[in-house]
């Protein structure tokens, strides 16, 4: 037998030629997979290190608890009370999750359409989420549901933080209220915290100035997970930061008196402290209900809310804008004086021409004041004299003097959507209409009417500026955790004494006999005040109409009747409080001045200088401290 | 020089003479793979022996117990051995069909005396066998000639479509890409191979079109662009890719893998086991892996080119491209080069009659490696 026989050789010859082009591409294809093996773990590893964290880990929040607002005396505005919940993991109810809300449903109140969301609830989400059945359940409701909860096989009970404002309506304008974050609010801020279910953020007032610093900062868990969401262990917690509280310039007890008083009418009221600003009350009617928007507000309450005519959801203390009528004689007044005009003496007859147009006082049909002085040019409100004044002195140094008192920009109070108004000059109009500033324009803005609107705030300003004598400005936030906000010396007015004075002699006089408020003068000893009032037409009174005889006010519909204003300070020597107060659409029976004089009134007796002497914040917040919070 | 082959040749060994001609570096290479691979079924069990590891390690000693014995086994033997075994595949195969259990919409299992095996690993070895055989009777002329030519493509089509229809597309290409390179090497003519190869392009719309059933369209389209769904089955591309990737170059270490141990890998002991082994053991393990395989089918070619019979020569080759078969479409397919089809990693993935077929083949490797100097007249062996 030969060793190999010539067809094998060939064979042979062939197939070892193949073999090597075949492990050629064996050791091309092993190469292929190194090179894969490179991309995949050498270039884009570290790419793909994060990804395999990122599905291994979950971090979950933990919510820090938001600060409260309390007002100067440590009273909490604003504060968190304990949510409780009761929820259901589906993989755990044993008979059934329908079983299971059949069961609570006779335990509380379950309405069919919660039921209905709990189902759909557990349908969409994972068998071991935890899907809310109900919440903010009263105390009673809480225990009865835990004493059933050994028969109620994945059901469980837990408690969280939710906002409460134990004032509600008071405060609902000076703090706004917390709700869950919109989809603007995310853009805006990139904190995580924000697209957390049931997170809450301040909307509005103090809530929303101050939110990110009484929000904190989110805590973290972090827990491993596998593939299906389910958590295998816990990796590391961070603890979060609470958030900080704030101590407001607010007197509780003042704001709630303020409220209360002026319940009934859509207005506004301020009462400020003349030496250095702190708004001590800050009042805007009607208010809303803040908690409805934290626990979610029904189709019908929103509707209710933004359908009403009072606009309850406006905090007009800030951003209603009104011409002031007569409550801006003082800065008249005080530009006349600083403009030489401190001797100027007027006959009132009830009107006066310019050009072919007739103005009018508001006592024409009396047939005019007589002889009027500056003094009793603001005590008796005399339209003529201050006609006068407008005419000789010209807008822009009207415009000059309320613009120091405060009048016509805002005045940056710590709450947002605060209006600036309007003090018109000149080019102002020049530049806005593109016509000459014309002497009626003068004429009607003398007395706080035509082109001049200001926010219940800007003359809550003047009167403490006028008061004091000092450029104070308003501010609401006292303390934000323990740190004192930064307080500016207010500077002196740039007026004469004699000017602050005269002006302050006048509205001295508006509270006593012969003064337009003189039936609301408060009468106790040691506690009068001054005050300016104000009547505002909110529409344009014609020709025809007035001599076809002026309808009364009160016969018009509603919201075309006249405002009411009032500013005032007391006490008249060495003021403490100035207030400011407009009652939209009810001036007849003026209701605005005596709730001024209440107000003040009632806030000089709660005067600290009859109390302890400086705020006893300090004290709350250790207490707070002790609370640990 | 020994002469110990020349004495295989003439059947004169003793067994222990036997022993010592194992090429003994190639079973210390499959040794340490199979390690690995019992080590990475205690890692995707989370560090437990139960339920994979054990089981693999039993399997394990018994194959090597199977590949020892099939080495000292003739190679004669295994060529008179090789048309019943095959035709024992293919009724096991048709066995299947009838009285297979289902199994992830697929039939590929069958149950014999409670003990579940898949015929379909089986057949990649035999038909090996079979065609090895039928190629060493024909010379390079004759494997060419259309007649011949018919039998051993009947030989590959049957088990082919039979596995194909199960359904296991996996299993059918590497049937086809066995036969296919073992007609290669006993000579095929190029006028055949190049035209084959342009019609089989061409068969590709129309394979598309009327044969691939929807779940495997889907796979090609999810590997395509497995963004396209990305939490749908485009899922298991993406958390392979991850777990591969974020082991970077040195690895997470042993029992580290979080992606396997968290569940975001699918079939993790089976199909998807490089994965884990590339998460924990990173780029140096995956080469030094990727290093033992080529020596083992380095050791496989050196067999192939030594050995002075067709038969021990294709059945060499045979053997040694069907493990490379398997490394290269499990590799490609779990790291995203080519759609996912079913095919273990050898020696690694869990899979019992995988590691019983692969090591079978490998002592029929170590048997011509061991009787090379057998010469086996090209005629002896028949047609049939």
């Amino acid at each position: 037998m030969p060793l190999f026989d010539r067809k094998d050789k060939s064979r042979y010859a062939t197939f070892t030629r193949r073999t090597l082009m075949l492990t050629g591409g064996m050791s091309g294809v092993l190469l292929v997979l190194a090179g894969r093996l490179y991309q995949l773990q050498i270039r884009n590893g570290d790419e793909y290190k994060v990804e395999a964290e990122d599905n291994r880990v979950s971090q979950r929040f933990i919510f820090p608890p938001r600060g409260r607002i309390l007002d100067r005396f440590g009273v909490e505005l604003a504060t968190n009370r304990r949510n409780y919940r009761v929820v259901i993991v589906d993989e755990l109810a044993s008979q059934g999750s329908e079983q299971a809300l059949d069961s609570i449903g006779k335990i509380i109140e379950l309405t069919p359409y919660q039921r209905d969301k709990v189902l759909h609830d557990i349908k969409a989400n994972k068998k071991f989420a935890q899907i809310p059945i109900a919440e903010n359940l009263s105390w009673d409701e809480f225990a009865r549901l835990n004493l059933h909860l050994p028969y109620l096989p994945g059901v469980q009970t837990d408690v969280g933080e939710t906002r409460s404002y134990p004032y509600g309506t008071e405060m609902s304008h000076l703090l706004g209220y917390v709700a869950a974050a919109s989809q603007q609010d995310q853009e805006r801020d990139d904190d995580p915290l924000l697209s957390q279910p049931g997170f809450r953020v301040g909307k509005r007032g103090v809530e929303k100035a101050y939110d990110s610093e009484m929000r904190g900062e989110a805590g973290s868990s972090r827990v491993e997970v596998n593939a299906y969401g389910r958590v295998i262990r816990p990796l590391s917690d961070k603890p979060g930061v609470p958030g900080k509280d704030v101590y407001l310039t607010i007197d509780c007890q003042l704001q709630r008196f303020a409220e209360e008083r002026l319940a009934a009418e859509s207005s506004a009221c301020i009462v400020m402290d003349v030496a250095t600003g702190d708004v001590l009350a800050l009042a805007s009617t009607p208010g809303y209900d803040p908690n409805l928007f934290n626990v979610g507000i029904t189709t019908d309450q929103w509707h209710a809310l933004t359908g009403d005519d009072h606009k309850p959801l406006i905090n007009k203390a800030i951003s209603g804008v009104y011409p002031p009528g007569s409550t801006f004689k003082p800065a008249m007044a005080v530009a006349a004086v600083e403009n030489g005009l401190s001797d100027l003496q007027v006959f009132c007859t009830g009107s006066m021409t310019l050009g072919n147009h007739e103005f009018h006082c508001w006592s024409w049909k009396k047939g005019g004041h007589g002889h009027v002085d500056l003094q009793r040019g603001i005590a008796v409100s005399c339209d003529i004299f201050f006609y006068e004044v407008a005419r000789r002195l010209g807008i822009d140094k009207m415009a000059a003097a309320a613009r120091a008192l405060g009048l016509g920009a805002p005045t940056g109070i710590e709450i947002p959507g605060e209006q600036g108004g309007l003090i018109p000059t000149s080019a102002w109009k020049l530049a806005k209409y593109g016509v000459p500033w014309q002497q009626g324009d003068s004429l009607s803005a003398g007395i706080g009417q035509g082109y001049v609107v200001v926010t219940p705030i800007q003359l809550c300003t003047m009167a403490a500026r006028i008061a004091s004598g000092k450029a104070v400005v308003p501010r609401v936030v006292h303390d934000v955790g323990a740190v004192r906000q930064p307080r500016v010396m207010p500077a002196p007015l740039p007026f004469s004494a004699e000017a602050l004075a005269a002006v302050r002699a006048g509205m001295a006089a508006v509270c006593q006999p012969g003064g337009t408020a003189n039936t609301w003068r408060i009468t106790q000893a040691g506690y009068e005040m001054a005050g300016k009032t104000g009547t505002a037409q909110v529409r344009v009174i014609t020709k025809a109409e007035r001599e076809s005889g002026v309808k009364s006010d009160a016969s018009l519909p509603w919201n075309l009747r006249d405002n009411g204003l009032f500013i005032g300070f007391a006490p008249v020597e060495q003021p403490r409080y100035a207030a400011a107060c407009i009652v939209e659409h009810n001036a007849p029976p003026h209701p605005q001045v005596a709730a001024v004089r209440d107000i003040l009134l009632f806030a000089q007796q709660r005067d600290p200088l009859r109390l302890p002497a400086s705020y006893p914040v300090h004290a709350a917040q250790s207490a707070t401290e002790g609370q640990g919070t | 020089m020994t002469l110990r082959p020349y004495a295989a040749a003439h059947g004169q060994l003793s067994i222990v003479d036997k022993l010592y001609e194992i090429n003994w570096g190639l079973v210390l290479m499959i040794s340490i793979i199979a390690t690995i691979g019992i080590a990475m079924q205690y890692s995707v069990a989370g560090g437990h022996w139960s339920p994979w590891a054990d089981k693999q390690l039993v399997r394990f000693v018994l194959g090597f117990a199977l590949m020892i014995v099939a080495a000292l086994v003739d190679i004669r033997f295994w060529l008179k051995f090789a048309y019943p075994a095959y035709a024992v595949s293919l009724l096991l195969l048709i066995g299947v069909e009838a009285a297979g259990m289902a199994h992830l919409g697929a039939q590929r299992w069958i149950s014999v005396g409670g003990v579940d095996f898949q015929p379909s690993e089986l057949v990649k070895i035999s038909m090996v066998m079979a065609l090895a055989k039928f190629l060493h009777g024909q010379s390079v002329e004759e494997v060419s000639k259309p007649l011949k030519l018919a039998i051993p493509l009947a030989m590959i089509g049957i088990p082919a479509v039979l596995v194909a229809i199960q359904p296991n597309l996996g299993t059918t290409i590497i049937l086809g890409l066995d036969g296919a390179a073992l007609l290669f090497l006993a000579g095929l003519s190029w006028w055949w191979i190049a035209p084959t190869i342009s019609a089989a392009a061409a068969a590709v719309p129309i394979a598309w079109k009327f044969v691939l059933h929807d779940y495997q369209k889907a796979r090609v389209m999810t590997f395509l662009d497995p963004k396209s769904d990305a939490l749908g089955a485009g899922w298991n591309i993406t958390q392979a890719e991850i777990a591969v990737g974020s082991g970077g170059a040195a690895g997470k270490g042993f029992l580290q893998g979080t992606q396997s141990r968290l569940n975001f890998l699918p079939e993790k002991q089976t199909d998807f086991i490089w994965t884990n082994y590339a998460e924990e053991f990173g780029f140096v393990g995956c080469i030094a892996m990727l290093i033992l395989f080529a020596v083992v089918i380095g050791y496989g070619v050196q067999t192939a080119t030594s050995a002075r019979s067709q038969f021990g020569r294709l059945l060499a080759m045979g053997v040694t491209l069907n493990f490379f078969f398997y490394i290269m479409i499990n590799g490609m397919m779990v790291m995203g080069l080519i759609p996912v089809v079913g095919i273990p990693m050898p020696l690694i993935s869990y899979g019992g009659t995988a590691m019983l077929a692969v090591m079978f083949g490998f002592g029929l490797l170590l048997s011509v490696h061991v009787h090379r100097q057998v010469e086996i007249p090209r005629h002896s062996a028949g047609i049939i």
